[in-house]
């Protein structure tokens, strides 16, 4: 599986290490050093949702904004169809980056409230310079009516909207480039459970229409079960357990792994 | 034993009388009974949770009954609140480190309610303390900590040692676990139901999650858009769903064992006048 000439790999990261230096002691006067990745390697097959699992300060984050080369590390690669992320110019990464979008937890931070909606998702084509100006608007338009909006909003402003319709917006944004792999860290997280169905749904519905890769990364088991066909545990910066989700939630090999899926609420009963 | 009884609660905005936040609540609560308010964001159901303990903001104003104890909370001035709350009502929140003084020993400020309504000092004092440190899974020597010194779960603990302190008769756990780990939120869960069934406490537990309900949960009330529209046994309202938005609600909830079929609420379909009809 970890043979990255198999054609079926879109992207795969081989020993990630990345560490933090943290203030210690009372006024933070001293100092040690925190592995939030601590030789970490994933493999993301074409068309398949990887989920990334973790409690906090597992280093789930920490390695989605690695993969995308959003934060710097200490050691190891990162492969998009078997390019060395890491040994791209800052042109050629530019370049690259519209096939790796992201789609963030919070939909209330992560667009800027003084851009209108059709230019938050109009923004990526222009930077990339995909299309006439004609051309990006009808793209915008599209993508807005795909993620279940209407081509009216592209004229509103995010705060005219609801939670789970920021959502919509921020994965109409990461979309409309037409990317091969898209980074979800924790998108439903902050939605209301019905919305996060919504959500769930429509994250599906785009990943068969368009071919997507996603990496799903989220701190609640039971939306795994739901999205992802394979994924990872991670604990301390360390992957403790991947494979396959159901043979994961069927029979946990590691202690940890069957601590975290214990402590579903609402496991046993209901 | 009817603890509290909440009769036709209505919420609204001062200036604006004819918007309902809470509208005709009705429930009532029992000694060693653990009812969940379970709705989404917007439902109403922190706003009902506030009412109890008096702590609606000025803007709002309540209508209806809140009976605990033979008096009428919503009709009490604020003195006589103040020996209800922390005393015989405890409260716990959502998010730990906001709720607690950053400068004060976590031993301190566990102390302070039993000062102000036992009058407990000195050595009566500090072995109440240790004593509830000890009961909500806390090493004694953590009196001296700081909240900052604390995992997220321990500062939750000790949010539990202050709203158990004396013994209230009502505990009110508004989302209490919803910014913990799953694993630190089992252990809480736990705790929170072993203290209930010792002291005897009736517990309103406020979630949006139906997970947590399953576990923690005897009666179930439904929230949506301000007003109650289920309640009853959690076997009855998580197994047996009547009204068509609680069905729609647990059709939307995923479930660990993947299963399910997700199934997002049609609101149009949810509208103002089908919510009146309650299924057959």
């Amino acid at each position: 599986m970890s043979d990255n000439s198999q054609p079926s790999i879109i992207l795969q990261a081989n020993h990630l290490v990345k560490s933090y230096t943290q203030r210690s002691g009372r006024f933070g006067l001293g100092s040690m050093q925190v592995k939030a990745l601590d030789d970490v390697s994933i493999t993301l097959k074409t068309g398949v949702t990887l989920a990334v699992v973790g409690e906090s300060g597992s280093g789930k984050s920490t390695l989605a904004r690695c993969l995308l080369q959003l934060h710097p590390f200490e050691a190891g690669e990162v492969l998009f169809q078997g390019q060395d992320l890491t040994k791209l110019s800052a042109e050629a990464l530019r370049a690259v980056r519209k096939h790796l979008q992201m789609v963030f937890q919070d939909p209330f931070a992560s667009l800027n409230p003084r851009m209108k909606v059709g230019e938050i998702v109009g923004e990526g084509l222009l930077i990339h310079g995909l299309g006439s100006a004609a051309e990006q608007k009808q793209k915008t338009l599209a993508m807005l009516e795909k993620v279940g909006l209407s081509a009216d909003d592209a004229q509103k402003y995010p705060h005219q909207f609801s939670g789970g319709q920021r959502q919509r917006i921020g994965i109409a944004r990461a979309l409309v480039l037409q990317p091969k792999v898209v980074v979800c860290d924790e998108p439903v997280s902050a939605l209301d459970v019905s919305v996060q169905a919504q959500i769930l749904l429509l994250l599906k519905d785009l990943q068969q229409e368009m071919g997507l890769s996603y990496i799903f990364i989220t701190h609640d088991l039971r939306v795994v079960r739901h999205i992802a066909d394979e994924m990872v545990v991670m604990h301390r910066g360390k992957i403790v357990e991947q494979g396959i989700v159901a043979d994961i939630y069927n029979a946990p090999q590691q202690t940890y792994t069957q601590q975290l899926l214990s402590a579903i609420p609402g496991r046993k009963a209901a | 034993m009817q603890i509290l009884s909440v009769d036709n609660l209505t919420v609204t905005p001062k200036n604006a009388p004819s918007r309902f936040l809470v509208k005709n609540a009705s429930f009532q609560l029992s000694a060693g009974k653990t009812t969940c308010i379970v709705g989404e964001s917007g439902s109403g159901k922190s706003l009902t949770a506030l009412t109890m303990m008096g702590l609606l903001s000025q803007q709002l104003h309540a209508s209806g009954q809140v009976i605990f104890q033979g008096a009428d909370i919503t009709k009490l001035d604020n003195k006589a609140l103040q020996k209800i709350r922390g005393a015989k009502i405890g409260m716990i929140f959502q998010e730990p480190m906001t709720s607690l003084n950053p400068v004060l020993t976590v031993g301190y400020q566990i102390g302070e309610s039993l000062t102000a309504h036992l009058g407990l000092q000195g050595m009566g004092l500090k072995l109440r303390v240790q004593s509830l440190l000890q009961q909500v899974g806390i090493p004694i020597e953590r009196a001296n900590s700081y909240p900052d010194e604390l995992s997220g779960g321990q500062r939750q603990r000790v949010m539990i040692a202050m709203s158990i302190a004396c013994e209230p008769a009502l505990l009110i756990a508004d989302e209490p676990t919803t910014a913990l780990d799953v694993t630190v939120q089992a252990q809480i869960l736990k705790l929170l139901d072993e203290l209930k069934t010792r002291m005897n406490m009736a517990m309103l537990f406020i979630t949006h999650d139906f997970g947590v309900v399953a576990d923690i949960a005897d009666d179930v009330i439904v929230m949506f858009r301000g007003e109650i529209v289920e309640a009853g046994s959690k076997k009855q309202v998580l197994e047996k769903p009547q009204h068509p938005y609680t069905k729609a609600l647990l059709a939307c909830v995923p479930d660990a064992e993947g299963l399910k079929q997700l199934k997002p609420i049609d609101y149009a379909w949810l509208k103002e006048g089908k919510l009146k009809d309650k299924a057959a």
